[in-house]
């Protein structure tokens, strides 16, 4: 599975959204993304691409499109 | 110190500063009080709509002040449940921030506007008459609001302040106090930080965002926050957030209350606070006290982690057994809570909004509790059917008896801990595990993953049809 795969199946089982919902997706946008959610979410994202976010990665990490800046500073490539 | 009257000499003194912008100060509050006890006219039961924004706070600080009587519900609330407590209730006025979905405002009826200010209205619902109030009676809260329950809390004005001026006093409290909003002031925690807060003529951080948004940090930083205030969830999230390595040099203290921190997080952040010269209270309380009943001195939070410490100054505890008699030393029993701020009972209907006092200054919380030999207490179990999920309290009893009036074909019985819920069913849909979490995630506003459902051939019962929980494990993982 590439990369970019990993990430959004990480969105749609986390967040149980369809794919095109994903490039509008944004923290408290939908229910289920609430801090409840994005603490889950974020562990998950760790695990998945085994990185540590910084605490303001965890806070910037606000929408399908932020994310993917940010763990391109990871090196993770998607 | 004033709550309920103005404070001569205050009229500069910055009340809340929002992170929108806006700054006022308690001069405007006297004015903006005024205007809204000539737009509620006579004394009257009225629906406070919250969010930690400038207008909700102003309005009900005004309700203190002129004897309105507020429900404090959240204004995101179920329209559903909202309509039916506007039934059960009849406000005579609601007061709201403009910007509401559809439903939310269907669900108040027909209304008209007596006074809009801070992207707020107070509104007066057309053809409604207000219930009888009695003279004590200052404020209603929910006590398991997310199930929707219609049954409140009565608070009067003695309890409000006698709970202020104690945790004034235990916190240390001054007018140089810059608190940041963390939890909603319809939550009875919420509100016990404002009010603490108002009494000295501190300034109070207004924010909408949560803290695990950038936007909060700005604005802790930017106004310079003295103290945070969290659930066991809240500080879960400032654990993942290493809020130690954060730089927040205008933090003097933390509170934490609704329901138990885990020992773990209690020693990290006692030692932290310890390291850092900062102060880390663990409290304990419920609505049905106002808000706090005990707390933890925090020169001795590390060395007794895992207690909710002693009672607030005025109060007292006692451990009884069923029969209200004391239990041996270091036995568990009920823990019975003792004070000024006990409130004056429950209202189910609206009639019982017209009932004086009838605890008399004494709770059984429902909480079970031993004292070690320095008289710290310590919380074991709870004797009621209800679990805390992020620090909102759910019944269990409710939750099946929701369940069962939206899936009419299945059965259902609740158990779990608090931050999990745990909902047994016989139901044989396939698709119905999925359909009761989110129906009863959207019903309680709480996230879907506090709930897990677990399928069995039957609800194990006894002869007099009662469930039987002790017979139900929940499915691994």
């Amino acid at each position: 599975m590439s990369n970019l795969e990993k990430y959004d199946k990480l969105f749609l089982s986390s967040f149980r959204v369809k794919p095109e919902d994903l490039p509008t997706l944004t923290y408290r946008g939908i229910p289920a993304w609430d801090s409840v959610g994005h603490m889950e979410f974020m562990s998950e994202m760790e695990e998945t691409f085994k990185i540590s976010l910084s605490t303001l990665d965890v806070l910037d990490f606000s929408s399908y499109e932020k994310g993917k800046e940010i763990l391109a500073k990871y090196g993770v490539t998607l | 110190m004033a709550l309920f009257t103005a404070e001569s000499g205050w009229a500069g003194r910055t009340l809340c500063i929002s992170d929108s912008g806006l700054t006022l100060t308690y001069g405007d509050l006297d004015t903006f009080a005024d205007r809204f006890a000539a737009g509620v006219g006579e004394r009257s039961l009225g629906f406070l709509l919250c969010e930690n924004i400038p207008g909700v706070l102003m309005a009900y600080l005004s309700c203190l002040r002129c004897g309105a009587v507020p429900l404090l519900l959240a204004a995101d609330i179920d329209p559903a449940l909202l309509s039916q407590l506007v039934e059960t209730y009849s406000p005579a006025w609601v007061f709201r921030p403009d910007a509401l979905p559809a439903e939310t405002s269907a669900a108040l009826g027909s209304t008209e506007p007596l006074l809009a200010e801070y992207g707020c209205t107070l509104e007066r619902r057309i053809g409604a008459v207000s219930p009888a109030l009695h003279p004590d009676l200052a404020i209603l809260l929910t006590t398991s609001g997310s199930t929707g329950s219609p049954k409140l809390v009565r608070q009067s004005r003695a309890n409000i302040e006698a709970n202020a001026r104690s945790i004034v006093e235990y916190l240390e409290l001054n007018e140089t106090e810059r608190p940041i909003t963390t939890l909603p002031m319809n939550y009875t925690y919420g509100l016990s930080v404002i009010q603490s807060h108002a009494l000295v003529g501190a300034t109070i951080l207004l924010t909408t965002r949560g803290v695990l948004e950038g936007d909060f940090w700005r604005f802790f930083l930017k106004e310079g926050a003295t103290s945070l205030a969290g659930v066991p969830y809240t500080y879960k999230m400032f654990h993942r957030l290493r809020l130690p390595t954060m730089d927040l040099p205008t933090l003097r203290y933390l509170t934490q209350a609704g329901g138990k921190l885990p020992e773990e997080l209690h020693e990290t952040f006692a030692r932290w606070c310890a390291e850092s010269r900062r102060r880390f209270y663990v409290m304990y309380g419920q609505c049905e006290a106002t808000a706090r009943m005990g707390y933890l001195p925090y020169a001795r939070s590390v060395e007794k982690r895992g207690s909710m410490g002693i009672a607030i100054p005025g109060g007292s505890f006692t451990l009884e057994d069923d029969d209200g008699q004391e239990v041996p030393e270091g036995a568990v029993g009920e823990l019975i809570y003792r004070g000024a701020n006990v409130t004056l009972g429950y209202a189910t209907c609206a009639a019982d909004l017209a009932k004086a006092d009838e605890w008399h200054g004494v709770l059984r919380t429902g909480d079970m509790a031993r004292r070690d030999d320095d008289g710290y207490y310590y919380i074991v179990g709870r004797k009621k059917r209800f679990i805390k999920i992020f620090g909102n309290r759910v019944g269990l009893d409710e939750s099946e008896r929701l369940l069962a009036a939206r899936f009419p074909e299945a059965e259902f019985a609740c158990t779990g801990r608090d931050d999990l819920m745990t909902i047994f069913t016989d139901g044989r849909d396939p698709a119905l595990p999925q359909a009761a979490v989110d129906y009863l995630s959207g019903v309680t506003r709480l996230s879907h993953t506090a709930f897990s459902v677990t399928v069995v051939d039957a609800i194990p019962k006894n002869d007099a049809g009662k469930t039987l929980y002790i017979k139900l494990t929940p499915k691994e993982g």
